[in-house]
């Protein structure tokens, strides 16, 4: 054999278990989840065609409307929200103050929390009655809402939760934004920009691809977003009116409660294809907006 | 500056003292309406925490269980699952991704750059869309109703922590490769001596962050796991509060504690590598 070609071999060689498991972990289940899709298929007998018949039913489900909408819009306040929120936190956690590396950990701590214990925490913190929330809110003469019980406050509750769980995108943004160089904040300087009109020519085109890299990632973490609204409903549904359903939560109902395998998959292929589309909309949008170097 | 920071860092530390705060009272305290952290009288916080995580002897003699004796949900159980699934995961996932790695990076072969870009888009693929079938698959081997789903895949590396080795390996000089090979080594020899020596933090950046994921994971478990006896802690807990439906508070954050404390001890003991890892993955290129 040529040194060509057992270096060709030896790569695949090297590779194996990946691609192995890629095989038989991805894309197999893959095949066979498209496959499903197509089909009708309670659990305990085998898959029956029907055609799109799933997909069709959708159209018609209310709660795949339901659960699609608490998703979509969780995302929409979510995502921009965590982000600005941890650009501001990352901002001044690199603005070289006393104690920095310690607050650093303050937020970065909670994302560590596993998310069943993050939503056993937060239920007693949003107890109506006894919660730490409306305790704080009695002392300032608020008479606190019993959050977890009423769609609204409930939705608050949710966005609250998430954006305390910001701790991994401040990490990344105070790496990015300590890689900025100093030279150009001195050359802005000289231009006479003030701390704002710096901030918007100077840092963000410089982070953008960072930022870019953030907002991709957590808008795919959010359309799977699962164990916590689970576990902090306590597996209701989704709790007050339901505004906790989310989409990977009806999904997995539907497998394995109510063990219809070919609408589960269809409604999986479904996700898949918004996760995809979405990533690749962001990279299309973000081609003229995203500064890249060099 | 200073004083919004602090602020902003107390309201991320507060659920978490909270927590710890309420899982040292007793009952009627924690649920009293103050806003103090340790028990009256302050002093009766070392036999508190031991009623509530331990167990006492109640009136007439009775033992009234604590969360890690209460027959009825078994966390030291849950706790032995979690750490198998965890030893067995990290172990998997550490040197299968460091192999693949260095498949990845140090050796030159066709279609390298086509594979490495597929795994990097199987990144994108949401479990859920997999659970079903691999339902059905891990059935087949016989396999539901064990542990084997939630550690067997990562014996086959995983896409991210691939990557991320795969990047750290490019900065390992190749004059160092080059130097084995001077001295009769082939590629397992250059790995062996070579690349893994050196690679030893990445390596552990991956161990703890495979930790994480797998202490945390509550979907595949959900899945995956059929009999109590097989649950892993975050499975535990969820039962153990919706079990009975009033769990008492302070009990249930002490629940909480136990599961959130050894991720919080591994946190002080390596932040500096957590740091290090969240940053190479996202701005090195």
């Amino acid at each position: 054999m040529t040194r060509e070609g057992r270096e060709n071999l030896a790569g695949w060689v090297w590779v194996s278990p990946w691609v192995i498991g890629f095989g038989v972990f991805m894309l197999l289940p893959m095949a066979m989840s498209l496959y499903y899709s197509f089909t009708e298929y309670p659990m305990l007998e085998g898959p029956v065609w029907v055609g799109a018949e799933n997909y069709a039913r959708m159209l018609g489900d209310g709660t795949f409307w339901k659960t699609l909408w608490n998703t979509a819009w969780y995302g929409a306040v979510v995502i921009p929200l965590a982000t600005a929120l941890s650009l501001v936190i990352a901002g001044m956690l690199t603005s070289k103050v006393r104690a920095g590396g310690l607050f650093q950990a303050a937020v970065f701590i909670p994302t560590l929390v596993p998310l069943v214990a993050s939503a056993m925490i937060w239920m007693w913190l949003f107890n109506g009655r006894h919660g730490l929330v409306n305790r704080a809110l009695g002392l300032v003469g608020v008479d606190g809402p019993v959050w977890l019980e009423r769609a609204g406050w409930a939705a608050c509750a949710l966005v609250i939760i998430a954006l305390w769980g910001v701790g991994q995108q401040v990490m990344i943004y105070c790496a990015a934004l300590r890689e900025v160089p100093e030279s150009l904040y001195e050359a802005a300087d000289l231009d006479g920009m003030g701390p704002v009109r710096r901030f918007v020519s100077v840092t963000l085109p410089m982070i953008s691809p960072v930022i870019l890299f953030n907002v991709i990632t957590l808008t795919i973490g959010t359309l799977q977003v699962f164990a916590l609204p689970l576990a902090l409903f306590q597996n209701s549904k989704g709790g007050p009116g339901q505004v906790g359903y989310f989409y990977t939560m009806y999904m997995f109902d539907k497998a394995f409660a109510d063990g219809e395998m070919g609408y589960a998959s269809a409604l999986a292929w479904v996700q898949l294809v918004l996760v995809l589309g979405l990533t690749w909309l962001m990279f299309k949008v973000s081609g003229r907006v995203v500064h890249t170097r060099g | 500056m200073f004083a919004t920071l602090a602020c902003v860092a107390a309201m991320y530390l507060t659920p978490l003292v909270w927590m710890i705060s309420t899982s040292l009272k007793p009952e009627a305290q924690a649920t009293d309406g103050s806003l103090r952290l340790l028990p009256v009288p302050a002093s009766s916080v070392v036999e508190r925490a031991r009623a509530n995580y331990y167990g006492e002897e109640a009136a007439g003699g009775a033992w009234k269980p604590g969360v890690w004796t209460d027959p009825s949900v078994d966390f030291p159980r849950f706790m032995r699952n979690t750490l198998v699934v965890c030893a067995l995961s990290v172990t998997g996932m550490v040197i299968s991704s460091a192999v693949v790695a260095y498949g990845f990076s140090r050796v030159r072969w066709r279609g390298r750059g086509l594979v490495f870009g597929v795994m990097l888009a199987t990144m994108m693929i949401p479990f859920a869309v997999l659970m079903g079938p691999l339902y059905v698959i891990f059935g087949r081997l016989g396999l539901i109703g064990t542990l084997a789903p939630l550690w067997l895949p990562a014996w086959f590396g995983g896409a991210f922590n691939i990557f991320l080795l795969r990047q750290f390996y490019m900065q390992v000089p190749r004059e160092l490769d080059e130097a084995a090979r001077m001295d009769g080594c082939g590629h397992w020899g250059t790995f062996w001596r070579v690349i893994v020596p050196m690679s030893r933090p990445a390596l552990a950046v991956v161990a703890l962050y495979h930790f994480m994921f797998v202490w945390n994971d509550f979907l595949a478990p959900m899945v995956f796991l059929t009999h109590r006896d097989d649950f892993t802690l975050a499975l535990g807990l969820q039962m153990y509060q919706s079990k009975a439906g009033n769990t008492p508070w302070n009990l249930l954050m002490a629940a909480s504690t136990l599961v959130v404390a050894p991720v919080l001890l591994l946190f002080v003991l390596a932040q500096r590598q957590l740091v290090s890892g969240l940053s190479a993955g996202s701005v090195k290129e």
